[in-house]
C-alpha cells in the first residue's frame, strides 16, 4: 500500500507543474532534474515574478522583495524549503 | 518597385511564357499598374509594374541593344541620372527612355556583372543575355529588395517572393525545420536558406549566374568595420549630414509624390526634416497609433508633425485591427514571425495607399548603422560589468536598460544580475552582444513537436553562423560585432522583410531608406564606436548631426523601439475570447496536429493561458505569436494554397 505524498512532495508536484506548463511551455521535461532553472535558462525577464505571483496564490503566502532571490527560488528543492519555511513562518 | 519572376529551362527547351505569367499574377500587390511577359528561348521573365519613374516609358520587362539584353528589374537605381550621363558621354550609349530601369541594361552592357558596383539604391533584377544564353541576377547590398530561387523539373525559378515559385505546378510547399530552428533563434531564417524545403533566398550583396545549367552566387559587397583614424566630433557630425541630405533627395527622385513615415522616434524625424529644411518637397507624413498607452507614441508623432509642418494622416492600429489583418499580413510574410510588429505597418501602408501615395521615406538603418539600439547598450553595460564581476556598482547600470519595459523594471535586482550575468565562456563569444536575445528566442523551441525537435538535436544555429562570419571579424571592435550581427541578420531578414518590403508592397507602397545609402553605410562602418555611443548615449553622432532639424523634447527622449500588442490582438484580454474564429480553428488541437510544427499538448496550454488573459512577458507573447503566425503560414501556403490567381490573364 503506497503511503500517502508528504506534504513536500506535494509542494513540489504542484510546482513541477506549473514549471513545465508555464516556464517551459508544456513541454515534458525532468524539472526536478533541473539544477538551477537560471542555468537552464527558463527564466525570461518575467518568469521569476508569474512564479512569485503563483507561490502566493497557492500557498496564501507574502513574498518580499528580499526573498526574491535564487537562493530562494532557483531550483525545485529550493523552492520546496522556501515555500515551507514561509507556511511554518 | 514592381514584382518580377522567370524561370531558365536548364537543359535548353523553350521556357513557357505563360508560366512565368503565372508566377508573376501571384505578385500582383507588388505592382498593380501594369505586367508584362518576355520569352527567348529557354528563359521566360515577367513583371509586374508599379509606376514610379518614367511612367510613359518604363514598361517591362525591358530590353536594349536590339533585344540582345533583356531586364525585370523590382527596385531603384538611385543615382541613374548620373550614371546615364557617364554613360551616354563616356560610352556612347542611346537612351529610349528617361526610366533607371533603362540605365541598369546599358550598365550591364558596359561593365558587366561588375555593374552592381556603380549603383546607389535597391534592387532585385534578372538580365537575360541572350547572347549568351545567360541569367544574370542581382540583389541590392543590405537586402532591401527579395529575390528566391529554387531548382525544379529541371527548371531555375525566381521571384521576388517565394509564392511566385509555390504557383509552378508541382513544386514542394513545405516547411524546412532548419529554417524554422532559425526564426526560433535569430526571428528569421538565415539567407540563403528560408523557412521552405528547396526555398533560396539570393542573400543580400550577392549575384546570381544560370549559365550552361549551373547556378553560381557571388559576393560583391559586405558590410565592413574597419575604423579609420579618430575623426572630431564635430566634423563627424558635419559629415554624417552632407551625407544625409544627399542620400534623401536622391530618395526624392520619383514621377509620383514621395512622402515619409513619422513614428515619433529620431531617426524618421530625422528624416522628415531633412526634406523639410533641405528640398523644396511639400511633404506628406504618415503614422500608426495604438490604443496600448505603453506603446503608443502618438504624443511624439504630433509633435514632429507640429515643428514641421507637414500634412499628415495617421491610423490607429487597435489589437483588434491588428487580429484581423493577420491573416492578410501572414500571406505577404510568407514565414513565420514571433512579433505581431509587422501587423500595424500593413495598416500604415494601406492609409498611405488610401491617400494616393505609392512611395515613402523611412528611418530604417538608423539603429543599425549609427549604434541606436538597447542590444549594442545591453551589450556595453554586460562587458562594463564583466570586467569587474564582483563590483556592487557596476551592475547598477543594467537599470538604465529597457526602460520602457515594465515588467523588466520589475524584475527583482537579483535576477536582472543573473538574467544579464556574463558567463566566463560568453566572453569570448562572437556573439556576445547577442547571446541573451537568441537564448531567450531558443526557449521557444520547446513548443516544437517532439519529431520536429528531435530533426534538430544535432542542428546548431550558432555554430553554422559562426562558420559564416567575415575575415576580420575577430579584429573588430566588440561594438562593430554587435553591429554586424544585427545588420546581416535582424536587418535583412526580418526588419526590412517582414516588417518593410512584405508590409509596404503588400499594400503597393514602395519603402525608401536614407540611413541604408551605400555612401552612409561605408561611412558608418568606418566611424569609431565612441560616435556612435557616447557612454550609454545611442546614436549620438546623428543627435548631433540633426540638432537642428527635428525639436528638442524628440532629440532628448529616451529611445522607445518600435512594438506592437501580441496576445492582446489574437485575443480580448476583457474577455478572454478569441477575437476572430480563425484564431480558434487554427490553434485547435487538432489543426496543431495536421500541420506538425507544434506539440499540440503544448499549443493547448498555450492557448487556454491566452484565453484566461495570463500570458505574459516576452517568452509567452513570441510563443504566442509564433504558435498563430506558423499555424496561418501553413494554411495559407501548405493547406490551402490557391490553384488560380485572378489576375493570371492580366
Amino acid at each position: 500500500m503506497s503511503q500517502p505524498p508528504t506534504e513536500a512532495a506535494a509542494i513540489a508536484d504542484t510546482l513541477a507543474t506549473f514549471i513545465q506548463d508555464s516556464l517551459l511551455l508544456g513541454k515534458p521535461t525532468d524539472v526536478r532534474g533541473l539544477a538551477s532553472f537560471l542555468e537552464a535558462g527558463i527564466i525570461d525577464s518575467t518568469g521569476v515574478l508569474e512564479l512569485v505571483q503563483f507561490i502566493e496564490e497557492t500557498w496564501d503566502c507574502k513574498v518580499a522583495d528580499d526573498d526574491m532571490v535564487p537562493d530562494n527560488l532557483d531550483s525545485l528543492p529550493r523552492l520546496v524549503a522556501f515555500i515551507q519555511k514561509k507556511r511554518a513562518g | 518597385m514592381c514584382g518580377i519572376a522567370g524561370l531558365v529551362d536548364l537543359r535548353g527547351r523553350p521556357a513557357e511564357p505563360a508560366l512565368a505569367r503565372r508566377m508573376a499574377s501571384t505578385l500582383w500587390h507588388r505592382g498593380p499598374d501594369a505586367g508584362g511577359v518576355f520569352a527567348d528561348g529557354p528563359c521566360a521573365l515577367s513583371h509586374r509594374r508599379l509606376a514610379i519613374i518614367d511612367l510613359s516609358g518604363g514598361a517591362q520587362p525591358m530590353s536594349v541593344d536590339d533585344g540582345a539584353l533583356t531586364v525585370t528589374f523590382n527596385g531603384e537605381i538611385f543615382n541613374y541620372l548620373e550614371l546615364k550621363a557617364e554613360l551616354e558621354r563616356e560610352h556612347g550609349r542611346v537612351f529610349a527612355t528617361r526610366s533607371d530601369t533603362e540605365t541598369l541594361l546599358h550598365a550591364y552592357a558596359v561593365w558587366g556583372d561588375d555593374c552592381v558596383t556603380r549603383f546607389n539604391g535597391q534592387w532585385a533584377f534578372a538580365i537575360w543575355d541572350r547572347r549568351r544564353r545567360r541569367l544574370f541576377c542581382a540583389r541590392d547590398r543590405i537586402g532591401v529588395r527579395p529575390f528566391f530561387h529554387t531548382v525544379h523539373d529541371g527548371r531555375f525559378l525566381f521571384g521576388s517572393e517565394v509564392k511566385a515559385l509555390f504557383s509552378v505546378p508541382g513544386v514542394p510547399r513545405a516547411f524546412d525545420v532548419l529554417g524554422l530552428h532559425e526564426v526560433l533563434t535569430y526571428w528569421c531564417a538565415l539567407a540563403p536558406r528560408t523557412a521552405w524545403q528547396g526555398m533560396s533566398e539570393l542573400p543580400p550583396g550577392h549575384t546570381l549566374t544560370v549559365d550552361g545549367g549551373d547556378v553560381v552566387t557571388r559576393r560583391y559587397w559586405q558590410l565592413d568595420y574597419q575604423t579609420r583614424d579618430p575623426l572630431a566630433e564635430q566634423q563627424a557630425a558635419s559629415e554624417l549630414r552632407a551625407l544625409l541630405v544627399s542620400s534623401a533627395q536622391l530618395r526624392l527622385r520619383a514621377d509620383v509624390p514621395v512622402g515619409a513615415y513619422v513614428s515619433g522616434g529620431l531617426d524618421s524625424s530625422v528624416i522628415a526634416g531633412v526634406v523639410k529644411h533641405h528640398t523644396q518637397t511639400p511633404l506628406k507624413t504618415f503614422s500608426v497609433g495604438f490604443d496600448d498607452a505603453e506603446l503608443d507614441e502618438s504624443t511624439w508623432q504630433a509633435e514632429v508633425v507640429r515643428a514641421l509642418g507637414t500634412d499628415h494622416a495617421s491610423v490607429m492600429a487597435s489589437g483588434d485591427l491588428i487580429g484581423a489583418s493577420f491573416p492578410e499580413v501572414a500571406w505577404h510574410l510568407e514565414t513565420p514571425v514571433v512579433r505581431t510588429a509587422p501587423a500595424p505597418l500593413f495598416v500604415l501602408a494601406g492609409l498611405v495607399r488610401q491617400r494616393g501615395l505609392k512611395v515613402v521615406l523611412t528611418g530604417e538603418g538608423a539603429d543599425e548603422m549609427l549604434g541606436g539600439y538597447d542590444i549594442f547598450k545591453e551589450a556595453k553595460v554586460r562587458r562594463f560589468w564583466a570586467k569587474q564581476p564582483h563590483s556592487r556598482l557596476r551592475p547598477l547600470l543594467l537599470r538604465r536598460l529597457y526602460p520602457y519595459m515594465k515588467n523588466l523594471q520589475a524584475q527583482p535586482e537579483a535576477y536582472r544580475r543573473a538574467f544579464f550575468h556574463v558567463r566566463p565562456e560568453d566572453l569570448d563569444s562572437p556573439f556576445f552582444s547577442h547571446l541573451p536575445r537568441w537564448r531567450l528566442t531558443q526557449q521557444l523551441t520547446a513548443l516544437l513537436a517532439d519529431d520536429v525537435g528531435a530533426q534538430l538535436a544535432r542542428h546548431d544555429p550558432l555554430e553554422e553562423l559562426r562558420a559564416r562570419l567575415p575575415d576580420g571579424y575577430a579584429s573588430w571592435h566588440p561594438f562593430a560585432q554587435a553591429q554586424y550581427l544585427e545588420s546581416s541578420i535582424l536587418l535583412p531578414g526580418y526588419i526590412l522583410s517582414s516588417q518593410g518590403d512584405r508590409m509596404a508592397m503588400g499594400r503597393s507602397v514602395e519603402g525608401r531608406y536614407p540611413f541604408l545609402d551605400v555612401r552612409v553605410m561605408e561611412w558608418a562602418g568606418r566611424l569609431p564606436a565612441t560616435h556612435k555611443m557616447k557612454v550609454l548615449d545611442e546614436k549620438h553622432v546623428l543627435k548631433r548631426a540633426a540638432h537642428d532639424l527635428v525639436p528638442p523634447s524628440v532629440l532628448a527622449r529616451p529611445k522607445q523601439p518600435y512594438r506592437a500588442p501580441d496576445a492582446h490582438s489574437f485575443f480580448d484580454p476583457q474577455t478572454g475570447k478569441a477575437r476572430h474564429a480563425w484564431i480558434d480553428e487554427l490553434t485547435s488541437e487538432r489543426a496543431v496536429a495536421a500541420a506538425g510544427v507544434f506539440r499540440p499538448a503544448s499549443a493547448t496550454k498555450l492557448i487556454e493561458k491566452a484565453r484566461k488573459g495570463a500570458i505574459s512577458g516576452v517568452k509567452e507573447n513570441m510563443a504566442l505569436v509564433v504558435l498563430i503566425s506558423t499555424q496561418l503560414v501553413h494554411h495559407r501556403f501548405v493547406a490551402d494554397f490557391p490553384t488560380a490567381f485572378p489576375e493570371e490573364s492580366t
